[in-house]
């Protein structure tokens, strides 16, 4: 199809959010070698951070941000979806309800009203979640932040058509093939390298510290494995290691089983609320 | 995304639902009933996402992780007011060089916030663009050296920290790694070229067309004897205030108010708004300035009319980035780096709290540790929270001055006006402790 199209007809990118601290959008606009070539590509039809131009769609390309996180969000997405040809999340709060899914243990109502004077003032759901658990995602990118070059890869293979390349593996190898010191092995360091998905360039271990997971859990993980590891061999309380297992991608599995398992988020609760995958969880 | 209707013959609403080219979620709405301003607000709907509770329970270095992620426009910010709160509290003195490595990545941050305001947020209001992307149509030579000196700000913040946007490096005692010196040094040439432009930069926006506006408002910047301000020196205001850094709820206070998801913040002597970031520092800290960042603003004649038209905040941006890109250079060349990344420390309960400069302005922490050396309880005050008063009343200075124009003129301009606050609604949407209730 659209094999007569003019060379002009670029496809019609947006950029939305949902919750999130915008720095995943951030990241296209520190392309700062490539931004200019970008908009010679696409056609960047929303993008209310960076410009005063609007439009509410159709989208060829749409790059959602933040999870899902108060009533509003639960209509938006759909919405979003419908008017939308490829639908690519950006970021760990995108991808696995990021940060604010801690809350996902613990108890709304006392969060809420330990933060505001008013908590009736305040709409939002008891659980963050990842926009995968409400509408079909097309392609996604991991990380907090998202890698720059996994994100050039990306809107270079959209021009195409092509699958984007993206490394299928854990940040160990990354480590590696880097030829980076092991953190845990030399330095007892405890790291997630080895359940991590890869994309950052193993930055932790290459500034001296363990991996947090921010990349989130690949497939196949043995999160238990590596569990068991840190509490033999470096005789770590449970709660510890439920502490690190305890950060931005906390929410998806396996990461979550163990920090139900462990703890180490204030909770409540012996495990996250709503433990079903619905799109309709959670209360105002 | 802006309506702008005659409800009567005396009746004007001027309404914004979704403001863009700002960070984050928020909304502009004035009424004028008969030319009297009746209603002003500056909304706030982005999400909450209760970061005081998530951090409780966790240790000093999962928090600086932990709380980079309210901006990921200043999230060294963040990581500088919390490393410096616990630092306080376990009086942990850090090595002089890492220091000095602290103050450089904080000029890399201001760099990266400050060139992504002046050119893709702020300057498309004054040239007439929806963004700075479609200036790039017109004035391609111009985007392109504001997207190099943007560049070479991320970059240095990625030297120091792995990268740009949540960088890991930054640990209670110092850092988990500090840069060789041939990393700086090859970084040298591209803030040099970076200092030339930015000084080109305040030239260029001092030729701008200012609306008018006249207002001085209260002024609150740290304030240090030797030093511009970033992570040290003591809270003063423009009236007289004089706190230690830590001291902030001594003089201020955060409250709710309805209809919006952040907290504002007033001083507790009842004289209202105050202003913080750029136009503030420069204005109670201009003797610290760099001498090249001195020689800017006074050659740019804006030292004055920074301080009561808050359309050339531009100017006093400007301004900073000559200072960063000047103090960035001078740091790198005296760098040797220190024997050890990190100093040992050891916890203790209390209460850790410090504020530092955020690119708009001073951001407040708060912690209470416990004996277990976790988090018990958590108060985080960002700049824009601070500033929600102030953009509430030069909503009302910046009305008067628009009722002339046409609907859509004036609600442009009192976007604009919004702008020039650099508003970062991600950080003040947020979510404290309730220690603080309405009086």
């Amino acid at each position: 199809m659209a094999s007569h199209a003019p060379v002009a007809a670029r496809p019609r990118v947006g950029v939305v959010k949902f919750a999130s601290c915008d720095g995943c959008q951030l990241t296209l606009l520190d392309l700062e070698d490539e931004l200019l070539s970008v908009v010679d590509h696409f056609e960047i039809v929303d993008f209310p951070e960076a410009s005063s131009t609007r439009s509410a769609g159709p989208y060829d390309v749409l790059f959602v941000e933040g999870s899902v996180s108060e009533p509003a969000h639960l209509e938006r997405i759909v919405e979003l979806r419908r008017r939308t040809r490829t639908l690519v999340t950006i970021g760990a709060c995108a991808t696995a309800g990021g940060i604010q899914a801690l809350r996902n243990w613990g108890d709304h109502d006392a969060f809420r009203s330990g933060v505001y004077a008013h908590p009736e003032f305040i709409h939002s759901l008891a659980r963050s979640t990842p926009i995968a658990e409400h509408v079909t995602v097309d392609a996604e990118l991991r990380g907090c932040p998202i890698d720059p070059g996994q994100l050039v890869e990306l809107l270079t293979a959209l021009t195409t058509g092509r699958r984007p390349q993206l490394r299928d593996e854990a940040v160990c190898m990354e480590c590696k093939r880097r030829g980076v010191v092991c953190v845990m092995v030399s330095k007892g360091i405890p790291c997630l390298g080895q359940v991590t998905q890869t994309g950052c360039g193993a930055i932790c271990p290459r500034f001296g510290r363990g991996c947090y997971g921010c990349f989130g859990p690949r497939e196949q993980a043995n999160a238990a494995g590596l569990t068991r590891h840190l509490q033999m061999a470096g005789d770590r309380p449970r709660e510890e290691v439920g502490r690190l297992f305890a950060g931005f991608t906390a929410y998806n599995e396996p990461f979550r089983s163990m920090v139900t398992e462990l703890g180490g988020v204030r909770t409540g609760r012996t495990g996250p609320a709503g433990d079903t995958t619905t799109t309709t969880g959670g209360k105002a | 995304m802006s309506t702008a209707t005659k409800k009567a013959v005396d009746e004007r609403l001027y309404e914004v639902s979704e403001l863009t080219r700002v960070e984050g979620e928020g909304s502009l709405r004035l009424r004028v009933r008969d030319g009297e301003i009746v209603e002003a607000r500056f909304g706030i709907f982005e999400t909450p996402r209760y970061f005081e509770q998530l951090v409780v329970g966790r240790t000093p270095d999962e928090v600086i992780d932990m709380v980079a992620r309210i901006c990921g426009i200043c999230p060294v910010a963040y990581q500088m007011s919390a490393s410096h709160a616990f630092e306080d509290l376990f009086d942990v003195r850090i090595d002089p060089s890492s220091r000095a490595l602290r103050r450089l990545f904080y000029c890399g941050e201001w760099i990266e916030s400050h060139a992504l305001h002046i050119y893709f947020l702020h300057a498309p209001d004054f040239l007439g663009y929806p963004s700075g992307i479609d200036m790039a149509a017109d004035h391609r030579p111009l985007v392109e050296q504001a997207l190099r000196m943007k560049k070479a700000g991320n970059r240095l913040v990625a030297i120091l920290g792995g990268r740009p946007i949540h960088p890991v490096s930054v640990r209670v005692g110092g850092w988990s790694r500090a840069p060789r010196v041939a990393e700086l040094k090859e970084h040298r040439a591209a803030l040099v070229e970076g200092l030339a432009f930015a000084t080109e930069t305040v030239k260029i926006v001092a030729g701008f067309t200012m609306p008018a506006f006249a207002r001085e408002p209260r002024f609150v910047s740290l304030k240090h004897a030797a030093e511009y301000p970033f992570s040290d020196g003591r809270i003063v205001s423009s009236d007289g205030i004089d706190l230690a850094p830590s001291a902030w709820r001594d003089a201020f206070e955060e409250f709710q108010v309805e209809g919006s998801n952040a907290l504002h913040a007033r001083s507790r002597d009842g004289k209202g708004a105050y202003l913080v970031g750029p136009a503030a520092r420069v204005t109670l800290a201009a003797d610290q300035l760099h001498p090249l960042a001195k020689e800017a603003l006074d050659a740019s004649g804006f030292a004055a009319p920074i301080r009561t038209n808050m359309y050339a905040s531009i100017v006093a941006r400007a301004v900073e980035l000559v200072h960063a890109f000047a103090e960035a250079i001078d740091i790198i060349d005296a760098y040797r780096p220190p024997a050890e990344p990190i100093v040992p420390w050891q916890s203790r309960a209390g209460v850790a709290a410090w504020a530092t400069e955020a690119p708009r302005g001073l951001l407040f922490h708060r912690y209470e540790i416990d004996e277990a050396g976790r988090v018990k309880s958590a108060q985080i005050v960002p700049p824009t929270s601070q500033n929600q008063a102030a953009i509430e009343t030069d909503l009302v200075v910046a009305a008067k001055e628009v009722l002339d124009l046409s609907h859509e003129a004036a609600t442009h301009r009192l976007e604009q006006m919004i702008r020039s606050y650099d508003p970062c609604i991600s950080c003040a949407t947020h979510f404290l402790d309730l220690t603080i209730e309405e009086a």
